[in-house]
C-alpha cells in the first residue's frame, strides 16, 4: 500500500514525524531571524512590522505546527498501539484524515504568509488588535481551526484505542508510563480544543461580520477572548509537556536498568497535571483586569500544578538512584531534561506569584520561562524520544557519536541563549519589541550566539536521522535491553505490529533493580 | 480494513462486531463531548453578557417570535423519538420499518430548516441583523445588536449541525438501503443517533435560552 493513502498507525507516524521535523526548521528559522534583528540595539535587518510578523509566525509555528501534533502524532501514533499490544489505532481511517488536516492547517496559514504576509498580532491574537490589524489574521486563525479539528481527533482516537485494544494481561497499571501520559494528553486535546477551535472561528466571523463578541466598541468584552483563549492553551501547554514527561518515564528506567520509582505516582500525576490544568488559565491574565479574588484563586491553584510536576522529577530522580546507568544519547537528553525543565518549572511559580508577576508580565523573564518549559521541556524531551526509538521506527542504529555531540551543542547553546534572557528580564526588558534599550545590549548579544549553538544541535539530530535512516547499521529488536513491548518485536515492526497477539503477565519496568 | 481480512465482518484490528461497535461508540461519546465544550463557549459568552445588559436581552427577545421556536422544538423532540425507534427497529432486523423512522427523521430536521427560514427572513427584513448590519429600529436599551449576534450564531452553528445530520442521516438510509446493518452490526445507525440526540438536546437548552430570556 502506498504511504499516502497509508492506514497503518506506524506509517501514519512517520509522516507526523517527518512533517513536525519540517516544522521545526520553519519555526527555528523564524527564530534565528528574531535573534539576528535583536542582537545589537537599534534596527538590523527588519523594521518593526516585519520583526511583528516574523514572531507571529515563529509563535505559531512552534507551537500549533511542532509541540502540539509532534510527540502525540509522530511518537504516540507509532508506540502507543504496540506499546499496549494492539494491531492499530481504533480508528485508522480517522487517524488518517487527523494527519490530512494537520496539512490542510499548515496550508491554510502558508497562504496567509505567502499572500498577506502573515499576521502581525502574536500567536495569542488578543482582541481588540487582531479585529482590526490589516494583516492575514483569519487564514492564520482558521489554519489553528482546522488544526485543532486534527489534535481532537487524534485525542479521540488515542482515548478509544486505550479503552478498547489493549492485549490480554494489559491492565491499566501494566500500561508504560508513556501510555499514561499520551492518555492524560488526549482526555486534553478533546475537552480543550473545542474551545479554541470555536473562539478562532468567532475572531474570523468578528472581521467580517462585526459580531461584537470581543469588541469593546459593540459592547463586546476582549478579556472574554482571553479567557476562551488561556481556557484552552494553558491546557494546551499541558499537551505539550505531558507526552514529553512519558518519554523521560520511558528512557529513564530502561537506560538505568532499574524498575521505575513510584510507579503509580508518575501515572495519576499525569491525569492530576491534566485536571489541574483547567483551573489556571486566569494566571495569563493577571494584569488584565481581572478581579482581585480571581487573581488569588487562579495563583493559588498555579502553585498546586507544582505538586503533580515535583511527585514525578523526584521519582524519576530516585529512579536513578543506584542505577546502572548508560550514557547513550537519549539519556543524555532525559537528564538534560530534568535539569532545564527543572529550572523552567521552578521559574513558572515565580510567574504564579501575583506581587512578582506585576513585575515580570511581558517581560523576557516570561520569554525565558517558557522556553525552558517548552523547548527544554518538550521539545528536549522529544529529541530524546527520537534517539530512543529510532532503532525501533526505522530498523536502524543512530550516530553515536554525533548525537552525543548534537546534545552538548543543544545544551550549552539552549542555556546560554535563555538564562541571559531571564537576566535581560529580571532587569524589565520587555518581549515583543524589535529594539531595546541598550542596557540589555550585552545580554542580547550572548542570547543571539546562543541561539547559533542550539541550530547546530538541531541540524546535528536531523542530519544524524537522514544519514542512519541511509548508512545507518542495521537495529537489533532490542538494543537496550528495555522491557516494554514495543522492544518485543522486530524493529521496524511487521503490519499488524506482533506476529501473535501477545499475552502480558508482569509490569513494565521488571529490569531486575527494584528501587 | 485490509484486503486479506475481507470477508470479516468487523475490520482487520478488532476481535469482533461487538469489539468494533464498542469502541466506535465510545468514539462518537468523546466526539459529542467536544460539541458539548464547543456550545458550551456560546453559552458562556451568551450568560456574561446577559449579566452584563439584563435589560436589552429582554427587550430584544420580545422580537423573537416564541411560536415558531416553540414548534421547532416540537418538531426536533419528534425527531428523536423517531430516531430512536428506527434504531430499536433495527436491533431487532425490521429494515423497512427503520427505513421508514429514518425518512421521518429527515423530514423533521426538513421542516425545522424551513421554519428557521422563515425565522431568519423576518429578522432580515426588520433589520435584526448581527453586530455591524444591523438596524432595527425603536430600541432604547444599547448594544442590541449584540443580542440578534448571538441570535443567528448560536442557531445557526446549530442549524449547520443539522444540516450535517441530515448528511448522516442519508448517508445511513443509503447503507441500509445497500443492506449493510443487521440485528448484529449497526453501529453507524446508533451513531448517527446519538449525533442526531444531541443537536436536538442543544436546541433544547438554545430555546429557552435565547426565547425566553425575559
Amino acid at each position: 500500500m502506498s504511504w499516502l493513502g497509508t492506514l497503518d498507525h506506524k506509517r501514519i507516524g512517520m509522516m507526523y514525524f517527518f512533517t513536525t521535523l519540517f516544522s521545526l526548521c520553519v519555526g527555528g528559522t523564524f527564530a534565528l531571524l528574531l535573534r539576528l534583528e535583536l542582537m545589537f540595539p537599534g534596527q538590523q535587518f527588519f523594521d518593526a512590522n516585519t520583526y511583528n510578523r516574523l514572531f507571529t509566525l515563529h509563535g505559531a509555528v512552534m507551537v500549533f505546527w511542532f509541540i502540539i501534533p509532534a510527540i502525540p502524532g509522530a511518537l504516540g501514533n507509532f508506540l502507543l498501539p504496540i506499546m499496549i499490544g494492539a494491531k492499530d489505532v481504533a480508528f485508522p481511517r480517522l487517524n488518517l484524515f487527523s494527519y490530512y488536516l494537520l496539512l490542510l492547517g499548515m496550508s491554510i496559514n502558508l497562504y496567509g504568509l505567502l499572500a498577506g504576509q502573515g499576521a502581525d498580532t502574536g500567536w495569542t491574537f488578543y482582541t481588540p488588535y487582531s479585529i482590526r490589524t490589516g494583516t492575514a489574521v483569519v487564514s492564520m486563525v482558521m489554519g489553528v481551526f482546522v488544526m485543532g479539528f486534527s489534535s481532537i481527533l487524534t485525542g479521540l482516537n488515542f482515548i478509544t484505542t486505550v479503552h478498547t485494544l489493549r492485549c490480554p494481561g494489559m491492565s491499566f497499571f501494566r500500561m508504560p508510563l508513556f501510555v499514561w501520559a499520551i492518555y492524560s494528553t488526549a482526555v486534553l486535546q478533546v475537552l480543550a480544543t473545542p474551545v479554541i477551535g470555536i473562539t478562532m472561528a468567532l475572531l474570523a466571523i468578528e472581521r467580517y461580520v462585526g459580531i461584537g463578541f470581543f469588541d469593546p466598541k459593540l459592547g463586546g468584552d476582549p478579556v472574554l477572548f482571553q479567557h476562551f483563549f488561556w481556557f484552552y492553551s494553558h491546557p494546551a501547554v499541558y499537551i505539550m509537556i505531558l507526552p514529553g514527561m512519558g518519554i523521560i518515564s520511558e528512557v529513564i528506567p530502561a537506560m538505568s536498568r532499574k524498575t521505575i520509582f513510584g510507579y503509580r505516582a508518575i501515572a495519576f500525576s499525569s491525569l492530576g497535571l491534566a485536571l489541574v490544568s483547567f483551573l489556571v488559565w486566569g494566571h495569563h491574565m493577571f494584569v488584565s483586569g481581572q478581579s482581585p479574588l480571581a487573581n488569588f484563586i487562579f495563583s493559588l491553584i498555579t502553585m498546586a500544578t507544582a505538586v503533580p510536576s515535583a511527585i514525578k522529577m523526584f521519582n524519576w530522580t530516585a529512579t536513578l538512584y543506584k542505577g546502572s546507568i548508560n550514557l547513550a544519547t537519549p539519556m543524555l537528553y532525559a537528564l538534560g531534561f530534568l535539569f532545564t525543565f527543572g529550572i523552567g518549572g521552578i521559574t513558572g511559580i515565580i510567574l504564579g506569584t501575583l506581587s512578582a508577576d506585576l513585575h515580570f508580565h511581558d517581560t523576557y523573564f516570561v520569554v525565558a520561562h517558557f522556553h525552558y518549559v517548552m523547548m527544554g521541556g518538550a521539545a528536549i524531551a522529544f529529541f530524546a524520544g527520537i534517539f530512543y526509538w529510532f532503532p525501533k521506527m526505522t530498523g536502524k542504529m543512530y550516530h553515536e557519536g554525533l548525537g552525543k555531540l548534537s546534545f552538548w551543542f543543544f545544551i550549552f547553546g539552549f542555556n546560554v541563549t535563555f538564562m541571559a534572557q531571564f537576566v535581560a528580564g529580571l532587569n524589565g526588558m520587555p518581549r515583543r519589541y524589535h529594539d531595546y534599550d541598550p542596557m540589555y545590549a550585552t545580554w542580547n548579544l550572548i542570547s543571539t550566539v546562543g541561539s547559533w549553538f542550539i541550530a547546530t544541535g538541531i541540524l546535528m539530530i536531523i542530519v544524524n536521522v537522514i544519514y542512519s535512516i541511509k548508512f545507518g547499521a542495521k537495529a537489533p529488536s532490542n538494543p537496550w535491553g528495555a522491557k516494554t513491548l514495543e522492544w518485543q518485536t522486530t524493529s521496524p515492526p511487521p503490519l499488524e505490529n506482533f506476529d501473535k497477539v501477545p499475552t502480558v503477565t508482569a509490569p513494565p519496568y521488571e529490569y531486575g533493580l527494584r528501587s | 480494513m485490509s484486503d486479506s481480512h475481507a470477508h470479516a465482518d468487523h475490520a482487520h484490528h478488532f476481535d469482533s462486531v461487538e469489539h468494533e461497535f464498542e469502541a466506535g461508540k465510545l468514539g462518537m461519546w468523546l466526539f459529542l463531548v467536544t460539541e458539548i465544550m464547543l456550545f458550551g463557549v456560546f453559552f458562556a459568552a451568551y450568560g456574561l453578557f446577559m449579566y452584563l445588559y439584563p435589560e436589552m436581552y429582554k427587550e430584544a427577545h420580545h422580537h423573537l417570535n416564541k411560536m415558531m421556536g416553540a414548534f421547532n422544538t416540537v418538531v426536533l423532540l419528534i425527531s428523536s423519538l423517531t430516531m430512536a425507534l428506527s434504531i430499536a427497529f433495527i436491533q431487532r432486523n425490521q429494515k423497512g420499518k427503520s427505513m421508514a423512522m429514518l425518512a421521518a427523521t429527515f423530514v423533521c430536521a426538513c421542516i425545522f430548516l424551513v421554519v428557521k427560514y422563515f425565522e431568519y427572513m423576518e429578522k432580515i427584513h426588520h433589520g435584526l441583523l448581527p453586530g455591524k448590519f444591523f438596524h432595527g429600529e425603536g430600541f432604547t436599551a444599547p448594544n442590541a445588536a449584540l443580542f440578534y449576534s448571538f441570535y443567528f450564531v448560536m442557531t445557526g452553528t446549530h442549524g449547520i449541525h443539522v444540516l450535517i445530520g441530515m448528511g448522516a442521516i442519508a448517508w445511513i438510509m443509503f447503507r441500509m438501503n445497500r443492506g449493510d446493518f443487521n440485528e448484529r452490526k449497526y453501529g453507524a445507525v446508533e451513531f448517527v443517533g446519538l449525533y442526531w440526540h444531541i443537536v436536538d438536546l442543544i436546541w433544547i437548552f438554545l430555546f429557552p435560552l435565547i426565547y425566553l430570556v425575559g
